[in-house]
């Protein structure tokens, strides 16, 4: 707590810093914003009245796939805030070009999956499954690209010496972030992905 | 540090002078300043939104008028019930917030001084964009609750409805921010001794409204991009030939516009909750009943939204719910007004005009209750469906309640931030015209309404037999419009020569009492440590504090820097925001780099003076 104490000059009543406990709050409110996207596409759910339809054009396997690699790259963020708080710069910038990196690989994945749903007639106007799909998927894929951003902005940080010890609570906080954008994939997921 | 060492040779006291000027605004991170922004700025558009009315008074003061077109009347009804709600009662609310939380729990600034200044400029922003759709003859003509289908571009073609789509976007991002900002506050930098426990119920209401604001606002913000996308990008999520549903677009609206309602009256619970007792001399009665019937009402008021809905036909299983949740939360209500009266009860009142509004929030909202709890019942509720009584009930409700409360805090803080009492006779006047104006305007309504007078219709016939309601109600508008004139002809004059407030006018209570009218810039020179719920009223823990907080401070506290960041960055969301109406896709990418740009130059920059 001293760091996070020292990160914003005040001693707060929580002993948690004015940053992390904002940000927090802050997470609170996407959980609502993804809540209302999630509950319109499970409300949607079987009204489109043209296909292609979910169970058409989803492949499990695939999006199983590409859920491992995001789920594995919490963990490599994990191990980034733990390498800043040991001071390791090199461990750090690796682990957090391996979070970039895996997320661009999600990323990568999922454009490809929707390039050949596009191709099966899934758009965006097609139905209210289409419509519903992409623009809850779509949200979720501009998180993980703001959050690719701004791990790199804090690994340009790390190895300019600006982030340190010190200063892990910034890269901490990116990891709640980030984690929380996983949690949020989880729930899509299932709901999407493996409810038939 | 030299500098500062500098600027402390200049001036006696230790501190910085707080500067002025223009750019000393633009830039400024002083939650006084903002608060002062705020209130000013909302108050110019509540005189917009007040010229809408008065139009739509004359246009209906006798049936089958045409002062002014169909057309016009959609346009000005939209924009009255989007300016008043989202640009005048909400911000009027957080204007106080802003002024108030930080010295009410000895605190030198909100948690995040940067995001409090974007809050407000991106309001402005939102508001101004809002309201540039006039410029255009193309004004919002949907209604504020922008039922699908009405909305699609099918039905409404121009760009009437982009304009309030997204403005509305853009003011969500200040609600959100300003919630998590006073989230962040009230938890974390509350003064020692202050536990939340010991809170001023002012404190309180705004830690509950801003929970209905980072969890109502992004239901809305998601509703109003299907809107956007089902406008701009052609997908169908309110379209019912494509299987689409427009009633979950009431749903997602009204999930939002339940809370919204006790984002709206929530704070002047507080406002009154603080100025009652204080006037009455006498702690408030059962504290600790009236902080837990705030939280219940914020909770409850989740689970009420489908009353707004019962002509949908949701079936009875669903209305009788929501009957019943309605009528539930009337309890928690009727609570706070019994505890009100409690607290004068015995006590010595004094009649000050800020304990006049609060007397008339009692009497007038309660009749808004009232009514309320009619319309709860699903049955009568399909005889008053958008009719005039529903239109009386919620201005009983957030004229009567909301404005009446911020006016009731107005006349009780202004001394603190301006140094000067209002005028008392002025005062007097701004209440008894709004009392007599406002009934005279809203109460007949309650009758027109009853006898089937349609809301949200630019004419009637004169079969119907309302004509009377409405010549009184627009005599009333013009008595309301004559009380606004007042209050702002007492703001401008009380401003610059007004009568002299010391620290503590009022005798009050709590901890914005404790320190200078005005504050200096830091406004605690050191914090103070607080025993009890009424420290000023306590012989000795009076003393105390105010050994603490009348003092100067020795050196420059530890002060956020000014920035024009924020300005930038709401400048930069506003224009990005402007260009989704293109519709074009690279366009509306490329106006995501200025936010970017702006986001990091923000980032990088410190906060505070030491972090470089």
């Amino acid at each position: 707590m001293a760091q996070a104490a020292a990160a914003d000059h005040h001693a707060t009543n929580t002993g948690i810093s004015n940053f992390k406990l904002g940000f927090w709050t802050f997470l609170a409110s996407e959980c609502l914003f993804f809540g209302t996207l999630i509950s319109t596409y499970m409300v949607y759910k079987g009204t489109a009245l043209v296909g292609p339809y979910p169970a058409e054009i989803f492949s499990v396997i695939t999006t199983t796939v590409s859920t491992t690699v995001l789920l594995f790259s919490s963990l490599a963020m994990v191990l980034a805030l733990d390498a800043v708080q040991k001071a390791n710069k090199k461990a750090a910038l690796w682990w957090l070009f391996a979070v970039i990196a895996m997320g661009g690989i999600f990323l990568g994945m999922e454009f490809q999956s929707y390039l050949k749903y596009i191709d099966y007639g899934l758009t965006l106007t097609s139905s209210t499954f289409g419509s519903s799909y992409y623009v809850l998927t779509g949200t979720h894929k501009v998180h993980v690209l703001f959050g690719m951003i701004w791990m790199g902005i804090l690994g340009w940080r790390i190895y300019t010496n600006r982030i340190g010890p010190p200063q892990a609570e910034q890269v901490e906080v990116a990891g709640l972030y980030w984690h929380f954008v996983d949690i949020i994939w989880i729930v899509i997921f299932t709901l999407v992905y493996l409810i038939p | 540090m030299s500098s500062v060492a500098t600027q402390q040779a200049d001036t006696h006291s230790g501190a910085h002078e707080e500067e002025t000027g223009l750019w000393s605004w633009i830039t400024t991170v002083d939650h006084k300043r903002i608060a002062i922004m705020y209130f000013v700025t909302a108050t110019i558009f509540f005189f917009v939104g007040g010229v809408e009315a008065m139009i739509m008074r004359f246009q209906l003061m006798n049936p089958e008028q045409s002062l002014i077109s169909a057309e016009l009347y959609n346009q000005l009804f939209t924009m009255h019930g989007t300016t008043m709600i989202f640009l005048v009662a909400m911000p009027m609310a957080v204007a106080f917030f802003n002024y108030v939380v930080p010295l009410q729990i000895g605190a030198r600034d909100v948690a995040f001084p940067r995001l409090n200044a974007l809050s407000y400029w991106i309001f402005l922003f939102g508001g101004l964009y809002l309201n540039a759709s006039w410029l255009f003859a193309a004004a919002p003509n949907a209604s504020w609750v922008g039922y699908a289908t009405l909305t699609s571009s099918q039905f409404s073609p121009g760009v009437n409805v982009d304009f309030w789509f997204i403005s509305l976007s853009i003011l969500g991002i200040a609600s959100i921010a300003g919630g998590v900002n006073f989230i962040t506050t009230i938890v974390n930098m509350r003064a020692p001794g202050m536990k939340l426990m010991r809170m001023p119920l002012f404190t309180w209401m705004t830690f509950v409204t801003s929970f209905l604001l980072i969890t109502a606002i992004p239901v809305i913000a998601v509703a109003l991009i299907f809107l956007g996308f089902d406008r701009l990008f052609g997908t169908v999520f309110f379209d019912p030939g494509m299987g689409g549903d427009p009633v979950l677009w009431q749903h997602l609206f009204w999930i939002f516009g339940h809370p919204e309602v006790y984002i709206l009256i929530l704070p002047a619970f507080g406002v009154i909750s603080d100025v009652i007792p204080t006037f009455s001399k006498k702690p408030l009665f059962g504290y600790p009943i009236v902080v837990y019937a705030g939280i219940l009402i914020g909770f409850i008021g989740w689970g009420v939204w489908s009353h707004h809905m019962f002509t949908v036909g949701l079936g009875p299983i669903a209305d009788s719910f929501f009957v019943a949740a309605t009528m539930i939360i009337a309890i928690p209500t009727g609570v706070k007004i019994f505890n009100w009266i409690a607290t004068m009860w015995g006590g010595s009142i004094r009649f000050t005009t800020a304990m006049l509004f609060s007397i008339g929030l009692l009497a007038v909202f309660t009749v808004g209750g009232l009514s309320g709890i009619m319309h709860a019942s699903a049955p009568v509720n399909l005889q008053q469906h958008d009719t005039y009584f529903v239109v009386a009930h919620f201005h009983y409700v957030i004229v009567g309640g909301a404005m009446m409360g911020l006016w009731a805090g107005l006349y009780y803080w202004f001394p603190k931030a301006s140094g000067r009492f209002l005028n008392e006779t002025l005062g007097k006047w701004h209440f008894w015209t709004t009392m007599i104006g406002f009934n005279l305007t809203f109460f007949p309504m309650h009758f027109s309404g009853m006898f089937g007078m349609p809301r949200r219709i630019y004419t009637y016939s004169a079969d119907l037999n309302v004509a009377i309601y409405n010549q009184l109600a627009t005599i009333g508008a013009v008595i309301f419009a004559i009380s606004a004139v007042i209050m702002v002809w007492n703001l401008v004059q009380s401003w610059r020569k007004g009568e002299k407030a010391p620290a503590d006018p009022w005798g009050a209570p709590h901890l914005e009492w404790s320190i200078p009218s005005p504050p200096h810039h830091y406004n605690f020179p050191e914090l103070p440590t607080v025993r009890s719920r009424e420290p000023l009223w306590n012989d000795g823990e009076r003393e105390e504090i105010l050994a603490v907080t009348m003092g100067e401070a020795t050196e420059e506290p530890h002060m956020p820097n000014p920035s024009y960041w924020p300005i930038l960055l709401a400048a930069s969301i506003t224009l990005a925001w402007a260009l989704v109406m293109t519709g074009v896709w690279w366009v509306i990418a490329l106006g995501i780099i200025p936010v970017f740009f702006c986001t990091l130059m923000w980032g990088l920059e410190p906060a505070f003076p030491e972090d470089h």
